[in-house]
């Protein structure tokens, strides 16, 4: 912890918050994307329709969830309906956001979420496979991540390709058909907030956390990362975002008591 | 494989576990009873009725919520084997099916995880050890190869899956829209030979009312061939003729229903319980410390039914808590609201 004000998953959400808009709508998943938008909801983006994948449209969150599909996931909402319905939203054009995670990223916002090791028939290690993951990152209009930042999760290449980033660069996502205009769009880690190069489609470095350094963040990358011209620091959470985050979002600390 | 070849790729390399066979279905269909008689069964009777070895079977719920555990813990009881299972988002089901040496192939969406809660080792052991045949898909396409078929139609076009190892180990195609070029991922549909799911209300005839998310199961119901329920209460067919709006799935669709009280735990039931988290972690450990097959005499293969293990488990006191829970009646408190 770099500052006994708040803690590296307090900073990731409340950045990670502030990239929501209001009157939009977000698929979340648990933990720290969900808690993202809880807080969203209570500062930048009080009119945000949160959904999730199995049926909940609209909750008014009274807790964090455990899982996607739980009674939170519909509490107060506007309506209880099916996983078609929620990606058919998302298939048709409906959807802002989604916040999502992988065991390995690549520079071009690629997620693994499926095994680790090279022979698909004998994987080192089964992960549980794409979920809801891939139709997302295909169908939403932008893809957020938020994850620890370490080498052996940002890699040159994943393992296995579960959900598309931008591919290969700029352009192979409409070539294989995907929606136009879709792809990825920030990275929030604990080291600093990534966007991606619209020429190359690779992942940029737009923002540092404060005490932290560029050779850190390259010492924890696997790969090659772009620097903006505008590299600036990530700006801390406020009193009132901590506030709403410890006493309204999570005040069982079920997200923001890992580090 | 570069990006290129999978950008290149025109079509999934894994199994069908379960062609499309939308004239297949519709012959079964015509010979299905539309009668409307007493379906009223134990879950001991309708899974060694309806669940024979090596069949496809579809997992209604979403992983730990309003799931029929009830007829898993019956599967492994009755020693059932070489199952097919559909994991759409299978985790607690899927965590009974494997851990009981069940299942023999699957169609993964989402499986040997929980969520937040973690990694179930007797699933990831049936992958990385024991070899399941599995073949690729995602929540949304398995969910529309799921309506596919109840549509009666032998594939769905989908804007997912193109360009990804998803798709090059999945049994999806890419296709053209015949009207503008498109490309697609033609999703074929799954026609399943035995859905379980459970259901709040129900009665005597099959006619179910579902009350929160139905997340797949009126699609998963109108894909297969026979349907087993769970309820939480069976209640007068007249209650369902006079609440025709929430009535989801109609009985001539359904072949057997029991009625069996939280029979979801330890998973979440919208509006009755919350899941027993102390529980599902008990799995999780005794997974990890390789005790599963010790828990699984304790908990299924000591046990005659369901009852006794929600006694096993802490029985109505236990059950008292997580009603309270699903009401949030502490949280509210606490956090003065």
């Amino acid at each position: 912890m770099k500052s006994a004000d708040y803690n590296q998953m307090e900073l990731m959400i409340t950045l990670a918050s502030r990239f929501l808009e209001d009157k939009s709508t977000v698929v979340v998943g648990t933990g720290a994307p969900c808690a993202a938008a809880m807080l969203s909801q209570r500062t930048v983006a009080p009119d945000l329709i949160i959904m999730f994948e199995a049926g909940g449209l609209g909750p008014q969150l009274p807790t964090m969830p455990i899982s996607v599909g739980d009674s939170r996931t519909f509490y107060k909402g506007i309506m209880s309906t099916s996983m078609a319905e929620i990606m058919e939203l998302c298939q048709a054009g409906m959807v802002d956001f989604t916040f999502l995670g992988g065991a390995q990223i690549d520079k071009y916002g690629n997620l693994n979420s499926t095994i680790i090791g090279d022979d698909y028939y004998k994987p080192k290690v089964r992960l549980p496979g794409s979920g809801g993951a891939n139709e997302l990152a295909s169908l939403c209009w932008n893809t957020m991540v938020i994850t620890p930042h370490v080498k052996q999760r940002f890699v040159e290449k994943v393992d296995f390709l579960t959900t598309p980033g931008y591919l290969n660069g700029p352009g192979t996502r409409e070539d294989v058909g995907l929606p136009e205009g879709t792809g990825p769009y920030k990275v929030i880690t604990d080291l600093c907030v990534m966007g991606y190069d619209d020429k190359t489609g690779r992942m940029k470095v737009e923002s540092i956390h404060p005490g932290v350094t560029k050779e850190k963040i390259e010492e924890n990358t696997g790969f090659k990362l772009l620097w903006s011209d505008n590299l600036e620091e990530s700006p801390i959470p406020s009193k009132e975002e901590l506030d709403l985050l410890r006493e309204k979002v999570d005040p069982y600390r079920y997200i923001i008591g890992r580090e | 494989m570069s990006y290129e070849e999978l950008i290149g790729l025109q079509e999934g390399k894994g199994k069908l576990f379960k062609k499309p066979d939308a004239e297949g279905s519709r012959k079964f269909f015509k010979n299905k009873s539309r009668e409307m008689k007493s379906k009223v069964t134990s879950v001991k009777e309708a899974v060694n009725k309806y669940i024979e070895d090596g069949i496809y079977l579809a997992v209604g719920g979403f992983g730990t919520n309003r799931i029929p555990t009830a007829i898993y813990h019956e599967i492994v009881r009755q020693r059932k084997k070489n199952l097919a299972l559909s994991g759409h988002t299978a985790t607690h089901d899927g965590q009974i099916l494997m851990a009981g040496g069940a299942v023999d192939r699957c169609d993964a969406a989402y499986v040997v995880g929980l969520e937040a809660r973690g990694l179930s080792k007797s699933a990831r052991d049936a992958f990385e050890k024991y070899g399941v045949e599995v073949c690729e898909w995602t929540n949304a396409t398995l969910t529309w190869r799921y309506k596919a078929a109840a549509m009666g139609l032998s594939f769905l076009p989908s804007r997912a899956l193109l360009g990804t190892d998803t798709f090059k180990y999945s049994g999806a195609k890419v296709m053209h829209c015949p009207f503008t070029g498109q490309k697609y991922a033609a999703l074929p549909a799954l026609p399943v030979d035995v859905a379980c799911i459970h259901v709040h209300k129900a009665d005597i005839y099959g006619n179910c009312q579902i009350e929160g998310i139905d997340v797949g199961d009126i699609d998963i119901v109108k894909a297969s061939k026979y349907v087993i329920v769970t309820t939480e209460e069976l209640v007068p067919h007249s209650q369902m003729r006079n609440e025709t709006d929430k009535v989801s799935i109609p009985y001539f669709l359904v072949d057997a229903v029991a009625e069996v009280p939280y029979g979801c735990y330890p998973g979440n039931m919208p509006y009755r319980y919350f899941s027993d988290e102390e529980h599902l972690n008990e799995w999780l450990q005794q997974e990890q410390e390789g005790k599963i097959d010790e828990f699984l005499q304790k908990y299924i293969y000591s046990t005659s039914d369901f009852s006794e293990y929600l006694q096993l488990c802490g029985g109505i006191e236990k059950l008292k808590d997580l009603r309270r829970k699903e009401v949030l009646i502490e949280d509210l408190e606490e956090l003065g609201e």
